[in-house]
């Protein structure tokens, strides 16, 4: 008895520790406005839109297998539904963020429905052509988005009640929308993880490795294909509604393709195989493209070289890379 | 228990199975042979969905699930493995059987839960089951061919189901292997009351564990009925001669 018992515990690996990273990270970056310059909060809040934004496109990317080259339209609809709420309807915050990812959530649901009856390339196409859509859309339609002149002048959430917080009186706006920003993106980043974690998450690694064999134990594979493009498009919503209060304005540049090049582009860099790689690639390649762009012209070009490189060394990306070279340091501290 | 009448399937004007009838009872080992290009593995594609017949039925338990979605055929009680093994070979044995498990207790809509706390006594019961104890850790894409086979068969165990349709269960494996897996099958298919029909190539394996066999040549039904029966039917004979197999079938009584 006692040796069946400890036979079926020893089978059972052990379940892996659980360290808060998201709260971790939230709080070092928390300190950003007080410890750093006005550049500084200007940088760390585009990488944690973009880190969020790239987050959402590994939900399908490393973990369901879905390469989608379309992803912006939904950071798109995200930013365009929050700004027109907002600048156009007067309506706050609160409503307008959640109708944001709300709306991408829904678009991505009409999309995906079309695209996930397609497989590899042509599923890549159609996203790509539904993106393209998006932004013929957002460049034409003068009377609400602008046009090509866009969105310019959304307004800021009303923060004063940031005041009433010890330490937080002193703040300009642009820091209080950058901690209020944070937080939203922590608590998103956390429903994603525990999303990754759970046995939906489970269920799209097992379409990302073999949909056949994953029909057959069961899986509705396009049903979940579905389910992955509407959290990955709502979530991509959220960082967009972000995006175009940050950046004080919505224009139809930010649904062009290339954005969806650039998301996915930080994706591999920083690690698809890993949760934190797309916030490390988003950091990289937001602080890369500052750097170089103030010594030379040809950002592309160097951008281009590095990312050959990397991809040769560190074929798992930043991420991938530290971790094999960490697993490889404790072996040879064992051995 | 599984009722397959009037199959066809023709592709691009080749008639890959035609007008196929067979009946596999309840907890019967049933097994289709016939030589390569027979029409064994369009035949299982057929009963699981992943191809749609021209026309004709197939029906489990009496209720007809020609044509519907593998996903849907699965979930209705008919397991599969696959001739070339088909496995999530990135996950670690473990996580494969545990993916099994929740889909089949229909927890795939879970956003919330950790799914590695989920279904960890299963999972360990089965890994024994099938023999794979101690290969938990293991990323299923490393492990020996054999193993994979094992895993292959532990994945549709984990839906638990009534029927199970192996495709070449033993196809690329050596002597001893060969002789575990089919000694773990019949053990397996006792406990769990399974149906079983399988295609091989291995005659002797055949005519050791089947209580029914159908020939199929040319995409036809020649010969169906219990080992004997088949063994000395003349076209039989005729077509396995003319493949060079004819030692498999062993001597006339």
């Amino acid at each position: 008895m006692t040796a069946t018992t400890a036979t079926t515990t020893l089978l059972r690996p052990a379940l892996s520790r659980r360290v808060p990273w998201t709260l971790i990270v939230v709080l070092v970056l928390a300190t950003v406005p007080w410890l750093g310059s006005r550049y500084n909060v200007f940088l760390a809040e585009q990488i944690i839109i973009d880190a969020l934004f790239a987050v959402s496109l590994n939900l399908l990317l490393g973990t369901t297998g879905l390469v989608s080259f379309g992803h912006v339209a939904y950071f798109g609809v995200g930013a365009y539904v929050c700004g027109i709420l907002m600048k156009t309807y007067g309506v706050p915050f609160i409503i307008a963020f959640p109708a944001a990812g709300l709306g991408a959530a829904f678009f991505a649901l009409v999309s995906g429905y079309f695209c996930v009856r397609l497989i590899k390339l042509y599923f890549a196409m159609l996203t790509l052509a539904f993106s393209q859509i998006v932004w013929a859309i957002c460049y034409k339609w003068n009377a609400v988005t602008g046009g090509d002149q866009g969105l310019p002048e959304i307004p800021y959430p009303h923060l004063g009640w940031m005041s009433v917080i010890p330490g937080l009186a002193d703040l300009r706006i642009g820091d209080r929308f950058y901690l209020l920003s944070l937080v939203l993106i922590g608590v998103s980043l956390a429903v994603l993880h525990r999303v990754v974690r759970s046995p939906f998450g489970r269920v799209l690694t097992t379409i990302r490795d073999n949909p056949e064999r994953a029909a057959f134990i069961g899986i509705n594979v396009r049903a979940y294909e579905l389910a992955a493009f509407v959290v990955a498009g709502g979530f991509a919503g959220f960082a967009g509604a972000l995006y175009g209060i940050f950046s004080r304005g919505v224009f139809a540049d930010y649904v062009f393709w290339s954005k969806s090049a650039e998301v996915m582009i930080m994706t591999i860099l920083g690690g698809m195989g890993f949760f934190w790689g797309p916030p490390v690639g988003a950091a990289a390649l937001v602080w890369l493209n500052q750097e170089i762009t103030d010594y030379t012209q040809y950002w592309s070009f160097v951008l281009g070289s590095i990312l050959l490189l990397l991809l040769f060394a560190f074929p798992g990306g930043i991420v991938g890379g530290i971790v094999s070279l960490w697993t490889r340091l404790r072996n040879v501290r064992r051995a | 228990m599984l009722e397959i009448s009037g199959l066809c399937k023709s592709f691009a004007g080749f008639r890959a199975v035609s007008d196929v009838s067979l009946t596999v009872e309840t907890r019967q080992i049933a097994a289709v042979i016939g030589p390569n290009g027979a029409g064994k593995s369009t035949l299982f594609n057929l009963i699981t969905g992943h191809l749609a017949p021209d026309s004709g039925t197939v029906r489990l338990d009496g209720r007809d699930i020609t044509g519907a979605a593998p996903y849907r055929i699965c979930r209705m009680g008919i397991g599969r493995s696959f001739q070339r093994t088909n496995i999530f070979a990135k996950l670690t044995v473990f996580e494969n059987l545990q993916a099994a498990f929740l889909v089949h207790h229909r927890r795939g809509l879970n956003f919330w839960e950790r799914s590695e706390a989920l279904y960890r006594d299963e999972t360990a019961a089965l890994l024994v089951a099938i023999g794979l104890a101690g290969a938990e850790n293991t990323v299923a894409g490393t492990l020996g061919y054999g193993n994979q086979k094992q895993l292959e068969l532990g994945l549709a165990l984990a839906s638990d189901p009534q029927v199970l349709l192996l495709d070449e269960p033993t196809a690329g494996m050596s002597a001893s292997e060969t002789h575990e897996t089919i000694a773990l099958l019949e053990r397996i298919a006792a406990e769990r009351s399974l149906t079983l029909l399988f295609t091989e190539h291995d005659m002797e394996i055949v005519f050791q564990i089947a209580q029914k066999i159908a020939v199929l040549h040319q995409g036809k039904v020649i010969a169906e009925g219990a080992p004997a029966e088949v063994r000395n039917n003349p076209e039989v004979r005729r077509v396995y001669l003319g493949h060079g197999l004819g030692h498999g079938l062993g001597h006339t009584q």
